[in-house]
Parts: C-alpha cells; structure tokens; sequence
C-alpha cells in the first residue's frame, strides 16, 4: 500500500471512527479473508511483532480469533490472562499494564468488565491498544466483522434496515453496532425487553421497538444479541421460557421478515433463549460465517495498527 | 490589637451592604464597618483596594478524613485549604473511622482543629450509631461536643422510620437533619448519571429518580415532624421543585448545590475519556438539571454553595472508573469557579454568590459567621474579581489533588484569609 490513511494508535471504539476508516478496515479484512482460504494459511506481514492478548474477562471466541489472525500473520502472541496473573494478589491494572509495556510489545489485545478500560490503558502505554470489549461500552472489531458479513451478503450497508433484538442494556456488541451501522447509512432498530432497554438510547440514532414482530418487519438483517438473565437482577426479567415466547426468534416469526433476510448472532448462543435451534441452523443463518470473517477482520485491524503504531507506512 | 481593612469593596448580604466601606477590627471582633471608621490610632492597616471585602466564607459540606484515612486529608490540611481558598469555616462530615456518632470522636476532631488554627472547623455527626441506619447516635452528647447538624452522609437514612425519629429528635438541640439523598435501590451499582451518555459509555446509571425519590419522602416526613431538613449537594431538577414547594408551604427546608453540579454534566464522563475527576455522587447530571440549579440560585430556592470536597489519594482514583471512589475536591477551586462562571457572565450577583457561601450556610448551621456585624468574630474573606489563577492541583495546600478542573483558567481568586482578625490565608500566586 502507497498510501495509508490508517493514523490511530490504538481502536478504542467505532464512535470515534470515520466512515472512510471503518472502510479502509473492511477493504483490507477482503485482502485478509483469501489467506484463510489457502492451504497454507500463513504471511510474514507481521513477523518481529509482539501482540499481547490481555484478556481479563473469560472469552473463547473472541481471544481464539485474535490468536489465530496473530498467528496467521506471524506475530508473536502471548497470552495474558487475569486468573494466572498478579491481578488476584491486588495489582492495579495500571501496574499490570506498565509491566507488560516494559516487555516492549507492539500490541495490546484488552478484554475487561469495566468499560474504558482500553481508553486508561491507550492513554498511557505506547503499544497501540486494540478494544476487544469493554463491559457494556464497545466491541469494535465485532462490528466491523458483522459489517464485513452483511457487506458481503447484500453488497451493502446504505439502505438496508438492520433489526437488533435483545438485551441492549448489557450489550458492547449493541453499542459497537449501532455506532457503525448508523455512520454507513443503515436504518437501525432495536427491540428488547424495555427492562433491558437502556435509558434514552433512541439519542443514539435509532428506533426502538417493543415488541419482536414489529422490530423485524421488511428487515435486511436481523441479529439476536445474547441474553444473559444472570446478569440482571431478578427484578428485569422473570424467566428464560417467558423471554422465548416474546422476543425468541422462531421460523414462524421470521415470515415477517425480508425473503432474503439473514440472521446474525455475535454468539455464544442461548439455544431456545433467543433464538430456536431451527433459526439459528437455517438457511438465512449467517451465524458461522461472522465467525469466519472474524479473522480477516482482526488480521486486518492488527495489520493497519501495527503499521501506524511504529510509523511505517 | 487593631486591624484596619481599607480601600476594599465591602458586600455583606446580611445587612444589605455592597460599597466602598473601611473595617475596623479590634481583638478578634468587628469593631466597625464604615465610609470612614473612627479609632484607628495603632490599627495595622490591610490595604485592600480593588479587593472585594466580605464575610468568611463558609464551606458547609467537606470530608477531613481524620480520623482514620489521614492518607486522604487531615484536619490540619483540610484547614490549610479552606484558609487558601477563602475559606474561615468549614462543616466536616461524620464518615470517618471511627465514624463521628459520639462525644469523644466529636471532641477530637475539635480539639485537632484548635492546635493550629487556620479554620474554624464545625463536626457533623452521624444520626445513627456507626452510619448503619438502625439506632439513633448519641446526638445530645455530640451537641455538647460541637456538632451542628446531623447527617449519616454518604450513607443515607434508608428506614423511614428512623428519619422521622431523627427529624423529631434533632429539634429538640436546633439543629438540621441532613440528608445525603439517596435511594439505594435505585442507585444500585451505579457510576454516573441514568442517561443518553451512561448508555453511550455502557456505565451502570443512577437515576435522577434515586434521588427525588428520598427527597419526597423526607419532605413529607418534615411536614409531619415539624423539622428542619436540609437536603445535601441537591442534583436533579425535580428534587429543586419539591424544595421549591416545600418552602413555599412554609417548611423548614434547605438546600445546598456544588459548584460541580453547577458547571460540568454527565456528559463530561466523555468528553474526558473515563477520567474519574468526573466520578462523583450525585452523579454529574443533565445540561437541564444543570440549568435548573442555576435558576435555583437566582431565585433563592437554593440556600447554599457547598463544595463536598472529598479527598482520595491518586493511587484510588487511578484505577478502573466503576472501581475509582466517587468524589473531588473544592475547596481551593470554590472561589475562582464561581465567580469566573457564575458572577462574571451575569447569572447571579456577586453580592448573591458572597450569600450563598456565607450567610446562607450560618444560617442553615446557626454559625456565629456569615456577617460583618458589629460584634461578631472578624472573620473575613478578601478577593480579587480581576485576578486570574490556573487550576494546579500539585499546588494545592490539601493532600489530594483529584480535581476535574486541572489546567482551567479562571478570573476571580482569594487574596486573604482573615481569621478572628488574624491573616491566616494569603493564597499562593499564579
């Protein structure tokens, strides 16, 4: 590449990204996506370069996904996780964070429960920070790889109208999504439990709908967001079976939907929560595709930051 | 022993004054407030032209943390830093450890603030035996002691029960029932304002509600009671209206408003990237409820600027933002906040601001302060309203230095503190 337009540091958040930016990801994720078809699914992009993946929080998806685009680069990984580190015997996570800087990595992959986490860490350590989830607050590279998949589906994101349903009070993904999806044009709705709603959230440039048929009518896309009862109080919701009759996704209610209609899930998936077995595995399921392209994605984030994090072009 | 404060501008809202007036200050006591006071043979002079001379200032709402988080704040520090920031009076609150809900405690922290003198400190005692909301304190014996009100502060009076038992038992020494207002349900695990940015951050909210919710229970707990309430650092829009219309049936009801809620709104939980400076509580609420409190000043609805400096060592709040401690503190930005953002454009007087941080708070804690009155202690407050100072904490005279206002510029700065007629405060320069 001649010229690279990509500047930042560290990816915090999609809020703060431009448009031509959340392109410049997408367009470099496709050039990403044929390594992962070959046969031998390695490049030397990133040889010499050490990405730590911070992760405080459990995750299998998302760290297995940063591992293998870091190893299909040929970065050098390591694993950081909070159960076998110094966090247990009462290391701030500042100290935490300034040791791992002292290793001189060029990278740094954080999930963390609290949201601004990445933003604390971005502002003091000189290897560029990747948001891999911040609590509630964002999960970037989640919605880039969602845009990357529905892109590839429909050829687009201008126009289509997108239907987010679920528990959006506790949802980075919802945050990241809506961010994204708004900035390219996307007619956005979110549908959920108003127990789960989050408070003023149409400010952020959506509608809201509660009730599930009404969310999905005419929609393009459809994306069920993972509901964790046990992280609200028991005063949000009354049970699993009470939140499959109104808001779980079955293959009768999806008649509502466009014919050609794909169904997204940032997973793990509550089979029979939120969706039926039968949606979730279906035709309009897009579901292990997002997983897919997740690599690409995340090959092409630590492509573009590796390079503006060094000043190489 | 003779002071004489000359060439300044003197405003004294208790007696109506705002004018070029000389005054005399004779052993620790107002002796005259004139055009041109008599007996000043042997007086010391206190050049103070183009200075604004006016009552100590009274800062009713300040966490010393002594005893037991000296790594926060002390007595003595705390005092340094209201004589810096103008300040001759401070109230201090009762979440110490041990907690202040007893004679001894009561008397210790007195007895510290009288070693070396800067302020005059005021305790708060708790209403209830260690802040936990079930048995009364001893609030009798604490009376004896000092204290001036009550309050279980941070850890409002959740049994309504025990409220009305407080608001009926605090008249029988004179003095208020504060209550820091809050709904524990409500306000759960919150960290910041209930709103579009909470959303937008994906922090667990505190609802304006939380706190409108006790402020309408208290009121008509006071209605019933016949006592005197006094709602702490009031946030939201609609708890200013039930004051507005508690007083206006006549209740014995009083508010106070920070300079923080006044200035900054949840919206700088953004704007600064997660900074816990912007981590308080009552949360920073909405550019409405902001704007409702500065109407609030205006009309007189609300009595009193507080700053609820609250002290925490750099090590607490450089941490995660759901896990830093809620608070700042004020007492060295008080001054130069208010007078740059709230008398210098226009939206109260200054007359009005000397008010709100000196004879509103006597009146609320029946302090001796917040007058030039012939007779009364010479406790005064001199400041310049051309002056500018920047915002450094690292100069600050109290322990801590968490402040959201770092680097800010402001015209309008303390220039002496002066207490019981002696200079104990000349702020340094900037």
């Amino acid at each position: 590449m001649t010229s690279d337009p990509w500047t930042r540091k560290d990816l915090l958040g999609i809020a703060e990204l431009s448009t031509k930016e959340i392109e410049l990801v997408l367009d470099t994720a496709e050039s990403f996506r044929e390594v992962s078809e070959r046969p031998i699914k390695k490049v030397p992009t990133l040889r010499g370069k050490t990405v730590v993946n911070l992760f405080f929080e459990p995750s299998t998806r998302t760290r297995s996904s940063f591992e293998i685009a870091e190893k299909r680069l040929s970065a050098d990984g390591l694993n950081f996780s909070s159960s076998g580190s110094a966090i247990s015997k009462g290391e701030t996570l500042l100290d935490t964070a300034l040791n791992l800087q002292a290793m001189a990595p060029h990278l740094i992959v954080v999930r963390h429960s609290h949201p601004g986490v990445p933003h604390m860490l971005a502002e003091r350590l000189e290897a560029g920070v990747i948001n891999a989830g911040d609590g509630a607050h964002e999960h970037p590279t989640q919605a880039l790889l969602d845009a990357f998949t529905i892109r590839q589906h429909k050829g687009r994101i201008e126009g289509l109208k997108i239907s987010i349903i679920g528990d959006i009070e506790k949802s980075r993904v919802v945050r990241s999504n809506i961010h994204l999806l708004s900035k390219m044009g996307a007619e956005v709705t979110l549908a959920g439990p108003r127990t789960m709603m989050p408070a003023a959230v149409e400010k952020m440039g959506v509608s809201v709908a509660y009730d599930l048929d009404e969310a999905i009518s005419g929609a393009d896309v459809i994306m069920m967001l993972r509901v964790q009862l046990e992280r609200h109080s028991r005063m949000a919701f009354p049970s699993a079976k009470e939140y499959f009759n109104l808001f779980g996704l079955t293959r009768d209610r999806l008649k509502k939907a466009k014919r050609d209609v794909i169904i997204m899930h940032p997973g793990p998936m509550n089979r029979g929560v939120e969706i039926a077995s039968d949606v979730a595995d279906g035709r309009d399921s897009v579901i292990l595709e997002q997983v897919f392209n997740g690599v690409a994605v995340r090959m092409a984030v630590l492509y573009l930051l590796s390079g503006a994090s060094q000043g190489e072009a | 022993m003779k002071l004489l404060v000359r060439g300044g501008r003197v405003v004294d809202p208790s007696q109506d004054l705002d004018g070029p007036f000389e005054v005399l200050i004779e052993d620790g006591h107002i002796a005259q407030v004139a055009e041109r006071v008599k007996g000043i043979r042997g007086a010391q002079v206190y050049d103070a032209t183009d200075l604004v001379v006016s009552p100590g200032w009274i800062d009713m709402h300040v966490h010393l943390r002594e005893p037991g988080q000296e790594y926060k704040e002390t007595v003595r520090t705390g005092m340094l830093a209201a004589a810096a920031g103008g300040f001759t009076s401070i109230a201090c609150m009762p979440n110490t450890k041990p907690v202040i809900d007893n004679r001894s405690v009561t008397e210790h922290v007195a007895s510290e603030a009288k070693k070396d003198p800067h302020a005059r400190v005021y305790p708060i005692g708790a209403v209830s035996k260690g802040q936990k909301g079930e048995e009364l304190a001893e609030i009798g014996d604490m009376v004896s002691g000092g204290i001036v009100a009550i309050t279980d502060d941070g850890l409002p009076v959740r049994n309504a029960e025990l409220m009305r038992r407080a608001l009926l038992y605090a008249q029988h020494f004179g003095i208020p029932v504060i209550q820091h207002a809050q709904d524990l349900d409500l306000s759960r695990d919150g960290v910041m304002h209930e709103g579009e940015w909470s959303t937008r951050l994906g922090l667990p909210g505190i609802p304006g509600s939380a706190e409108d919710v006790m402020v309408a229970r208290d009121l008509i707990l006071t209605e019933d009671t016949g006592g005197r309430y006094h709602v702490a650092h009031l946030s939201t829009g609609r708890a200013l209206d039930m004051v507005r219309g508690a007083k206006a049936r006549g209740l014995a009801v009083t508010c106070e408003v920070t300079p923080h809620h006044l200035l900054l709104t949840d919206k700088a939980v953004a704007d600064t990237g997660f900074s816990t400076q912007t981590k308080m509580n009552p949360p920073l609420r909405t550019e409405s409820d902001r704007e409702a409190l500065i109407n609030g000043l205006a009309d007189g609805s609300i009595d009193a600027i507080a700053s609820d400096h609250a002290p925490h060592h750099s090590d607490e709040k450089n941490l995660e933002f759901s896990l830093a401690p809620f608070g700042i503190i004020g007492l060295e930005t008080n001054m130069s906040l208010c007078l740059e953002k709230l008398v210098r454009p226009g939206l109260i007087s200054l007359s009005r601001l000397v008010e709100l941080f000196s004879t509103g708070p006597a009146r609320i804690l029946n302090l001796p302060g917040g007058t030039l009155l012939e007779g009364t202690p010479a406790d005064l407050t001199l400041f310049s309203l051309k002056r500018s100072v920047t915002v450094r904490a690292a100069k600050f005279q109290s322990k801590a230095s968490n402040t959201p206002f770092e680097g800010w510029r402001l015209r309008g700065r303390p220039m002496a503190t002066i207490l019981g007629g002696r200079i104990v405060g000349t702020p340094p320069t900037a």
